[in-house]
């Protein structure tokens, strides 16, 4: 079931949360919306299942008109970043409950619902848990639960608002994984919101980046990382170097260190700023035409990678760089020592009223 | 060696736990409270049952079987339980009211709902006899209707409604606000209708606070004086209630059927609260 999202726009009061939006989310997709608190995001997740209303704009359901169904009869499942769960039926019930309400003429039989219930709890992993309540389940098994619960009443649309942000790291990791392997089984068109870029990045086929109630840009995981449209979803999908460049000619340059910028081929000494990821660094041991010379402020190592906070002769601003351990340990890098700087993959954008 | 120091500490939680309180006093403050349960409580209570225990049982039976006084705790009871009742179902709307919605004066009506506690029982009653009269405003368009409030068994409903309604409006609306509509939301989204939602999920989840504020409003109820014998016109076998008698019977130097007949109350009181407790705990084994 493809989702259109037609032109909606959603204010609180005086605060703008969803600007003029369109998508179209495709049948079977996983797609993330990505963005900081306040980007919309959320309120367009609950636009699509009908727990906000727009308005103004549309929303269909594989080319039907589904804006002012209620949301009991839009047939989405709904999956809350706290679980939701039902707190005074035990795990069966909770899974049971969207069987059971249904009017008595599409109800299925107290077998059927029995069957699949329990075949849902397998397929969660916790068949076992059923007579239990919620209340003796942790996080990560409450949102399974809550999971199965949305699936029991075959949703055409699965709708997932920061389902793993009440969880410690370790189980979010271990969720979003078994989430993408459960997409893949069942195929279900899902769209899920998160602040955590490394989850969408990891978890689905399409990350929607959102900020100010506007999609800043809108690719598969590869795309958006590696092609960031602008500099803040360059900033927002992961750490970010910034450097003062001056752009001429097609070409930018950060003190000696010239980065081709063909892109702005015309234009004449316009201040511009480098993005440069951490780990697009390159970190030299000793002098070269073409890097930066730095000191080194601080050597953090965190498991197999070295983190280096690095202080140009330029800037104020510290500069970080991500190397292995491997490759620290065979510079001979210490830290308050010195070291030359040179960004292997960058991207230049000409500084307006819009950039930091 | 750190190992040695948790296990230390751990021993001490365990057997030096008046050191490791932050705010020491337990023996004190539990001393206090059982002088003050004694004083308060405990001493009148069992000055009550002496002071019954003296009576043979032929006496107490006579003193509390009497036709007159049997229709009084049918009335006391009956007014009683119909009143908590009605304050079940509207002390809920209330407080959901005041929960759920922004309009306003919102906070006057929400200090409006303490009235009942803050105003003298008598000056109720003497407002609602005013009221409800068959020249009151309230009582001359009921009259219409045939139906009659001051002087009879219906009016003893009225005040005892009257009294009770804070008690549920302030044990739902906590709970109600801690109710995240996430559920309500959660249960929507499975395809429950709106009544469904309410029925399935709502109140199961105010049903211990129901009950509590429930057994209050009805404990208040059975013990209400001042605003029920203005409007009750306490004529005998109709529209005398319990407590009412027992003054009667003091007046009259009668301290031991006064006492009877309080012994009575107190058992039944105790007995109901008894088996509301029980409901509440039954229900809060569903993990409430």
């Amino acid at each position: 079931m493809s989702i259109e999202i037609d032109r909606i726009n959603k204010r609180f009061g005086d605060f703008i949360a969803v600007d003029n939006v369109s998508l179209t989310l495709n049948d079977g997709e996983l797609t993330a919306l990505l963005g900081p608190s306040g980007s919309g995001k959320t309120t367009l997740l609950r636009i699509i299942a009908g727990l906000e209303q727009p308005d103004s704009g549309r929303i269909r359901f594989q080319g039907e008109d589904a804006t002012d169904l209620h949301v009991s009869d839009r047939g989405v499942g709904f999956v809350f970043q706290h679980y939701a769960l039902f707190k005074h039926m035990n795990v069966f019930e909770n899974v049971a409950y969207g069987l059971t309400v249904k009017p008595r003429s599409q109800r299925p039989s107290k077998k059927e619902i029995r069957d699949k219930v329990m075949h849902l709890l397998e397929m969660v992993q916790l068949d076992w848990t059923a007579d239990r309540l919620p209340s003796q389940l942790s996080g990560g098994q409450r949102q399974r639960i809550a999971l199965a619960r949305a699936l029991a009443v075959e949703p055409k649309v699965l709708l997932l608002d920061e389902p793993f942000g009440a969880l410690d790291a370790k189980v979010r990791a271990e969720l979003r994984r078994w989430l993408r392997r459960l997409h893949d089984e069942i195929h279900v068109t899902s769209v899920f919101v998160t602040h955590d870029q490394e989850e969408a990045l990891e978890v689905s086929d399409r990350v929607v980046v959102m900020n100010r109630g506007k999609v800043e840009q809108d690719g598969t995981p590869e795309e958006v990382y590696d092609h960031p449209a602008n500099p803040f979803v360059y900033q927002f999908l992961g750490n970010v170097n910034l450097f003062h460049a001056r752009v001429q000619n097609g070409v930018a340059k950060i003190g000696s260190v010239q980065i081709a910028a063909p892109e702005y081929a015309g234009q004449q000494d316009s201040l511009a700023l480098a993005y440069v990821r951490p780990h697009d660094l390159e970190v030299l041991n000793s002098r070269e035409e073409d890097a930066l010379h730095a000191r080194i402020d601080l050597v953090s190592v965190v498991g197999p990678t070295v983190r280096l906070e690095l202080q140009t002769d330029t800037s104020d601003q510290a500069v970080h760089a991500e190397l292995s351990k491997h490759q620290y340990r065979s510079l001979g890098l210490v830290q308050g020592g010195d070291a030359w700087i040179r960004p292997v993959i960058s991207r230049v954008f000409l500084r307006d009223a819009d950039s930091p | 060696m750190t190992a040695a120091l948790q296990a230390h500490s751990v021993k001490r939680k365990r057997f030096g736990s008046r050191n490791n309180r932050v705010i020491p006093g337990f023996g004190l403050t539990m001393g206090f409270t059982l002088l003050y349960l004694g004083f308060m409580f405990l001493i009148p209570v069992g000055g009550l049952l002496l002071y019954t225990s003296l009576m043979s049982w032929e006496e107490f039976w006579k003193a509390v079987s009497h036709p007159q006084v049997v229709a009084s705790y049918k009335l006391s009871f009956g007014a009683s339980f119909i009143g908590a009742s009605i304050n079940l179902v509207f002390g809920a709307l209330v407080a959901w009211v005041l929960v759920r919605y922004e309009f306003p004066g919102k906070r006057v009506i929400d200090a409006l709902v303490d009235l009942p506690f803050a105003l003298p029982t008598a000056v109720a009653g003497i407002a609602l006899v005013t009221l409800y009269a068959s020249t009151g405003w309230v009582g001359q368009n009921l009259e219409v209707w045939g139906i009659k409030v001051a002087y009879t068994q219906l009016g003893v409903v009225v005040a005892l409604t009257y009294i009770g309604l804070p008690f549920v409006v302030r044990t739902v609306q906590p709970v109600l606000e801690d109710l995240e509509t996430e559920r309500e939301e959660a249960s929507a989204s499975l395809g429950a209708s709106r009544l469904t939602t309410v029925r399935r999920v709502i109140l199961p989840a105010l049903l211990p606070a129901l009950l509590t504020g429930y057994a209050l409003a009805f404990a208040r109820a059975v013990g209400e004086y001042g605003s029920v014998v203005f409007i009750s016109g306490n004529m005998p076998y109709r529209t005398e209630i319990t407590p009412l008698l027992i003054v009667a019977k003091a007046e009259q130097y009668d301290y031991q059927g006064a006492a009877a007949i309080g012994t009575v109350m107190l058992v039944a009181a105790f007995l109901l609260l008894l088996v509301i407790n029980g409901i509440q705990w039954w229900t809060s084994r569903r993990g409430l």
